[in-house]
């Protein structure tokens, strides 16, 4: 790899606010300090700057959940410009889910109100005596304690006191619910009341440090670098992303992948049994019924301009759920859906619900609750450990089941309450063999709504996710559902290792700007991308440049999982997709191979310029990225 | 927007922003692109358009009415609001305006507020002070610019007319039915 030409700064930098805020929750000590010009132009925001602060200042091998942990708050430089889907804010921990790299990354209106608070980001260290939020009103940065106000409460009555205190219902909060305050391993932030910061567990780090919420509010406008050639070019993608390249996410929304995957055979159905179910053939669970049925208003994020979020309503006459609103995806169609075996809409909703209110991630409950319906199936898990029956397709009792995992309550809560890998020690432990082998993750953390027994290519992209199974670190999974590579075969393992990449490293600077995944397509190319943050914060990024930060950035969260312990077994499927294969569809009676996935996944490690032996980086790959600083410190503490 | 939209008829231009509740997602693209056009930097406090959500499924947008009578005009004690003659906009002379707030007071709609750094009123006036720079070269004059960003093309300018027109035609759509019948014999 060859060096990329430096990228010179400009005299002013814009977009970016450059202000970092570090808050000592033991002490209470809030201070400011300038993120400096090189900071913002090598680690873009978001992802970057969670990589770079938890690489430098967390102490490897602690705790997750102890004061130890650091909890990183951060944006890009565009939030509250007319960019589309800019809104963007992530959050960086060291997970308790995987014992690795934890981010997790929302919208709503948290980014752009940040913004104008003029933050950038926000470090939190320690952990407050007693429950506390945290307050960022313009210059005024504060903590208030809240035990006795909304500590206990959940996520959508925590949003509604705060708003209701400051009499302003533009504050943007972010916080976590009972789960999160339990410490509960899945614990999500949410905010909007429809967003989630979901995945890794970072509402649990939150409630480790007796952090409820975050509310923010500012009245600072930032300006841009070059404001008519941006004005220009923003109209331009606004236009775009009201064009063909986003009708996916704004029409019937991302639940229309459920007729195409399921065609695939790639729709998770019954814990991965299936890759298919009668009910999306037959049209009942599908998008359009979804749509036709219960979306009764599609909701965008501040200066959004594709409204993806789908808001289902039960109707006032149903007996159980009257009036419920929930804010729907394909993950949660598959999670609490499919892959339960659960097609009774109304119920999904509830379970969306709780886990949104009551704070956990969606994907990583239904996946454990997927995992106690099969169990249960099985023998292993019974009536008389629940209390109640679960098979697959229950209704009722599968939201008594996702309430009680949520809180931690029962036997549902004692076993699940933690996501899927916890409950397979648990149940082990107590001598129910083998159960978990019927937990769908990897790393830690529950498996996105791809069924991969058909998809070599992402067997691979999933498995190499810095932080467990997830599909938004590459997108892998579009290069076997468009047939880029033979998605039953094994061949072209250096090849598909640079498919891989490509996506990898423009997503990790999509996740750094921070921009929405959906957005990707209304960019010409990856050099629109790096014009317009040119155009924004004057800093000249070109196409390779920004494509060179992208590998640093992933190069180095991966750098701070191998540091935690990470080994090559790690980058590994669940082993379902190896022994049980589907009874029926596209990828009937396959199952992966173990030589032919370790022959692909040595192929992505070669292209990335890794060990293909341990998947370690090695020195000269660390030096091309600039990233000498890692060399000699990838020691495995231990701790994962 | 086309020429003959912005025709004055019978001598009055009484048009005003239009938002369509059913399109409008909430997304405050609007808010942010009026403080940018008129100041340059994009501070949705600084809107001369509104955003409203109620609950997240009903969104909507609000501008000045153009009142012809207005409210806000009658109470400034500066006498520093004015009904353009041409437009039925409520220009802001801002040598007199000293932001003491009762044109905020006196708007029945609310979408009158205060310029967070001059104090100023801020009232729309279709973007007829937004700045050269970001005139669209190709409209070559100013325009709405809320209208020429909104995503999804929820907002209008419309005079009263048209309005009346279009609501008429809904109410007989739906006392009526299909009126292709009638063209039967």
């Amino acid at each position: 790899m060859s060096t990329a030409k430096k990228v010179t700064l400009p005299d002013e930098i814009k977009g970016y606010s450059q202000v970092r805020v570090d808050v000592d929750l033991t002490s209470g000590k809030i201070n400011k300090s300038t993120l400096s010009g090189e900071f913002c132009r090598d680690w873009i925001g978001g992802y970057g700057f969670g990589a770079k602060i938890l690489w430098d200042e967390l102490k490897p091998g602690i705790d997750p959940l102890g004061p130890e942990n650091i909890f990183v708050w951060a944006i890009g430089p565009f939030p509250t410009t007319i960019l589309p889907t800019s809104s963007k804010y992530g959050v960086f921990a060291k997970s308790p889910l995987t014992g690795m790299f934890g981010m997790a990354i929302s919208s709503g209106s948290v980014g752009a109100q940040a913004r104008r608070a003029g933050i950038n980001a926000i470090v939190v260290k320690g952990k407050a005596p007693e429950p506390v939020y945290m307050i960022i009103d313009d210059d005024d940065y504060y903590l208030e304690p809240c035990e006795k106000t909304v500590w206990g409460k959940g996520n959508f009555e925590t949003e509604e006191t705060l708003k209701d205190e400051f009499q302003d219902q533009r504050l943007a909060v972010m916080s976590i619910g009972k789960a999160g305050e339990r410490l509960s391993k899945m614990a999500c932030i949410t905010n909007d009341r429809n967003r989630q910061a979901g995945r890794t567990g970072m509402g649990a780090v939150m409630g480790s440090k007796n952090l409820k919420a975050i509310a923010f509010r500012g009245t600072k406008g930032p300006k841009v670098a070059y404001p008519a050639e941006f004005y220009k070019i923003a109209k331009k993608l606004i236009k775009i992303a009201n064009g063909p390249a986003t009708a996916k996410y704004r029409d019937l929304g991302t639940p229309a992948g459920l007729t195409s995957y399921n065609k695939l055979g790639m729709m998770p159905t019954m814990n991965y049994r299936e890759g298919t179910w009668e009910e999306i053939d037959k049209g009942t669970f599908s998008g359009d019924a979804l749509n036709e049925n219960w979306i009764v208003k599609k909701v965008a994020c501040s200066q959004c301009s594709i409204a993806c979020d789908h808001i289902a309503k039960v109707p006032k006459t149903h007996s159980e759920y009257p009036n419920l609103t929930a804010s729907i995806d394909v993950e949660m169609c598959y999670s609490f859906g499919t892959n339960t075996g659960c097609a009774d809409w109304p119920t999904i909703f509830k379970c969306v619900s709780l886990c949104d209110d009551l704070g956990i991630d969606a994907i990583s409950g239904g996946v454990t609750a997927s995992m106690a319906c099969e169990l249960y199936d099985l023998g292993l898990i019974t009536k008389k450990d629940l209390g109640y029956e679960l098979p697959f397709g229950s209704t009722t009792n599968l939201a008594r089941f996702t309430e009680e995992m949520i809180l931690g309550k029962g036997f549902a809560g004692e076993i699940f309450g933690d996501g899927c890998k916890q409950a397979g020690i648990r149940l082990e432990k107590m001598g129910r063999k083998n159960a978990g082998f019927y937990g769908m993750h990897i790393k830690g953390l529950e498996m996105p709504a791809f069924d991969i027994h058909g998809m070599t290519s992402f067997a691979v992209g999933v498995s190499v996710s810095v932080r467990g199974a997830c599909h938004l670190r590459n997108g892998a999974y579009g290069l076997d559902a468009k047939g880029k590579f033979d998605r039953f075969g094994y061949d072209k393992a250096l090849e598909r290792g640079k498919a891989i990449i490509a996506l990898e490293d423009i997503y990790a600077i999509i996740d750094s700007y921070v921009i929405c995944k959906f957005t990707r397509g209304i960019y010409e190319n990856d050099a629109e991308m790096a014009k317009v943050y040119e155009l924004v914060t004057g800093i000249p990024h070109t196409e390779e440049s920004i494509n060179k930060r992208g590998a640093a950035i992933l190069n180095l969260s991966k750098c701070f999982n191998i540091r935690e312990g990470w080994t090559r077994a790690d980058d590994h499927p669940p082993e379902k997709f190896f022994k049980e294969a589907h009874t029926k569809g596209p990828a009937k009676g396959v199952v992966l191979q173990e030589e032919g996935f370790q022959k692909l996944l040595s192929g992505y490690y070669e292209a990335r310029g890794w060990d293909t032996k341990t998947g370690i980086p090695t020195d000269e790959t660390l030096k091309s990225l600039g990233l000498d600083f890692v060399i000699g410190k990838l020691k495995p503490a231990g701790g994962k | 927007m086309a020429r003959s939209s912005l025709k004055k008829r019978g001598g009055k231009m009484h048009q005003f922003i239009i938002i369509d509740p059913d399109l409008c997602t909430g997304c405050e693209t609007c808010e942010s692109v009026c403080s940018f056009v008129h100041d340059g930097e994009f501070n949705p406090i600084n809107t001369r358009i509104h955003r409203v959500r109620i609950e997240p499924v009903f969104n909507i947008a609000l501008a000045c009415q153009k009142c012809e009578d207005a409210p806000c005009v009658r109470s400034c004690p500066e006498k520093a609001l004015e009904n353009d003659p041409d437009t039925g906009s409520v220009m802001v002379d801002n040598d007199k305006c000293n932001g003491c707030a009762y044109c905020v007071r006196a708007c029945n709609f609310g979408v009158i507020n205060l310029h967070i750094d001059s104090q100023k009123a801020l009232i729309c006036d279709l973007c007829e002070s937004m700045k050269e720079d970001f005139i669209d070269p190709e409209v070559g004059r100013t325009e709405p610019q809320c209208i020429a960003v909104c995503p999804k093309e929820a907002i209008s300018l419309k005079n009263v007319e048209q309005i009346g027109e279009e609501t008429r035609m809904e109410a007989v759509k739906r006392l009526f039915g299909d009126v292709s019948k009638f063209g039967t014999k």
